[in-house]
């Protein structure tokens, strides 16, 4: 069972990583991957709501969708919740953490726009996964984001000082470097 | 007909909308944030136009910052002395006297006071005229292009073109500052409301070619510093400046200026 779920976090943290190899929040990946400390609060913040986001909508799914016989409107419903969601998970940092709440600042509600959620809560479905496996896939999922932008970013910082040719310059070379490393990345395809 | 198949997902679909629409909103009310009084009642004092000209995101970043105390009450260039006055009594300070400013823009050079290298038709904006050979085509580079950047980006309406030339209304200016960024040529700046005599030409070349080129602009003959009083008067780089501060507005220089470059604001 514990074996199980390590492979699988590790499958989908760096092997079907979300960005490098679904293609899926490439929005926030590209937009804020300029500085290192950002790039890790939107990863944060991506963390804390693919987790919470794949245990509720798992729950919906399990409990209401499949009961109902609607599952073909999962898409919506998905969206629906996802969205309210977010916007209560930033209701309660503003009231309760707000120090959390100002260090995630315009990425929280960002999140909501994020196709990342929403294909970590389809995958789930897709795959028959339990809700712990749904919730665990979730956390992977998104901790194989974090890692992708924050690479991403560090490696744009340091391009920062490097002399590109001009036709390259701004996000020319960033989906290069981007490019790059979803090559890279495919060096972990014999990992299991 | 079905009518289940339509009914089931309605009602879940409805149900689960509602459940949303409610709970989001008892949390809300729940989860209320306290938001500073003083905040409230300094975001009611200000103007609300958002115009960004105290440098803070909109009023409602000013409120905060002021009501934090990281603001001086008088940081609004828009509300003047009325609302720091207002802002003033909220905070329990007094606000510091501050001079009224208006934009005001160098330069006088009205279609037939200057003179054209050749006929621009083109986009409408002095900003994209920094592309087209010398800088537009007046032959005066440092003059009004006269394509109304600044009208546009006025919040107030307070800064039209007339004859080629852009007019400051002094009386509706706030001195937000917007036309002051837009302005590629940076002939527009703030100057007091209660300065009298100004100097409308921003022409750095030597004289004898602002001579040829424009028949308003300011040729550097430094008649007017010789001539004022104060010695408010400085001619730097072939073109007169004020000092506010000394300046006593008595208008000698407007009266002596060979070129009636310097002109008396009303």
């Amino acid at each position: 069972m514990i074996k199980n779920l390590i492979v699988l976090s590790l499958g989908s943290a760096l092997i079907n990583n979300v960005v490098l190899s679904q293609f899926l929040g490439l929005c926030p990946f590209l937009g804020v991957s300029k500085k290192v400390k950002t790039a890790l609060g939107m990863g944060g913040a991506v963390i804390f709501v693919i987790t919470l986001a794949s245990i509720v909508t798992g729950l919906i799914y399990k409990g209401l969708l499949v009961t109902f016989d609607l599952t073909y409107l999962k898409t919506i419903v998905f969206i629906l919740v996802i969205a309210a969601l977010v916007q209560f998970v930033e209701m309660f940092l503003k009231r309760f953490v707000p120090s959390l709440y100002s260090a995630l600042g315009v990425y929280l509600p960002l999140i909501t726009t994020n196709c990342a959620v929403l294909g970590i809560a389809i995958t789930n479905v897709q795959k028959d996964y339990s809700i712990l496996e749904g919730t665990v896939n979730g956390f992977a999922t998104a901790v194989g984001f974090t890692i992708a932008i924050v690479i991403l970013a560090g490696i744009r910082e340091k391009m920062q000082y490097n002399d590109i040719p001009k036709a390259f310059r701004g996000m020319p070379i960033v989906l290069v470097s981007a490019g790059l490393m979803a090559i890279a990345f495919c060096g972990f395809a014999g990992l299991l | 007909m079905n009518f289940s198949a339509i009914l089931t997902p309605l009602i879940v679909m409805l149900g689960l909308g509602l459940f949303v629409g409610v709970f989001l909103g008892i949390a809300g009310i729940a989860f209320k944030v306290k938001v500073d009084e003083k905040e409230e009642a300094v975001l009611k004092a200000l103007p609300g136009n958002n115009c960004g000209g105290c440098g803070f995101p909109g009023c409602a970043g000013l409120a905060h910052a002021i009501a934090q105390g990281e603001a001086p009450v008088n940081q609004c260039p828009v509300g003047g002395e009325p609302v720091a006055d207002a802002i003033a009594a909220i905070m329990g300070t007094t606000a510091e006297k501050t001079e009224k400013m208006v934009a005001f823009v160098a330069c006088k050079a009205h279609c037939d006071d200057m003179t054209m290298d050749y006929d621009y038709y083109g986009v409408e904006d002095c900003r994209m005229l920094s592309f087209v050979p010398n800088g537009g085509p007046k032959s005066c580079n440092d003059g009004c292009l006269g394509f109304g950047t600044c009208m546009k980006t006025c919040p107030f309406d307070a800064i039209h073109v007339v004859d080629g030339v852009a007019v400051v209304d002094r009386d509706k200016c706030k001195a937000c500052g917007k036309c002051i960024e837009v302005c590629p040529k940076h002939l527009i700046s703030l100057v007091p409301y209660s300065a009298q005599y100004l100097v409308a030409c921003s022409s750095q070349q030597k004289g004898p070619v602002t001579m040829k080129q424009c028949k308003v602009g300011c040729i550097g003959c430094g008649i007017c510093a010789k001539n004022c009083p104060l010695e408010a008067v400085k001619v730097e780089n072939f073109n007169a400046t004020i000092d506010f501060s000394v300046c006593k507005n008595c208008g000698t220089c407007a009266e002596k200026c060979p070129r009636k470059t310097i002109v008396k604001q009303y």
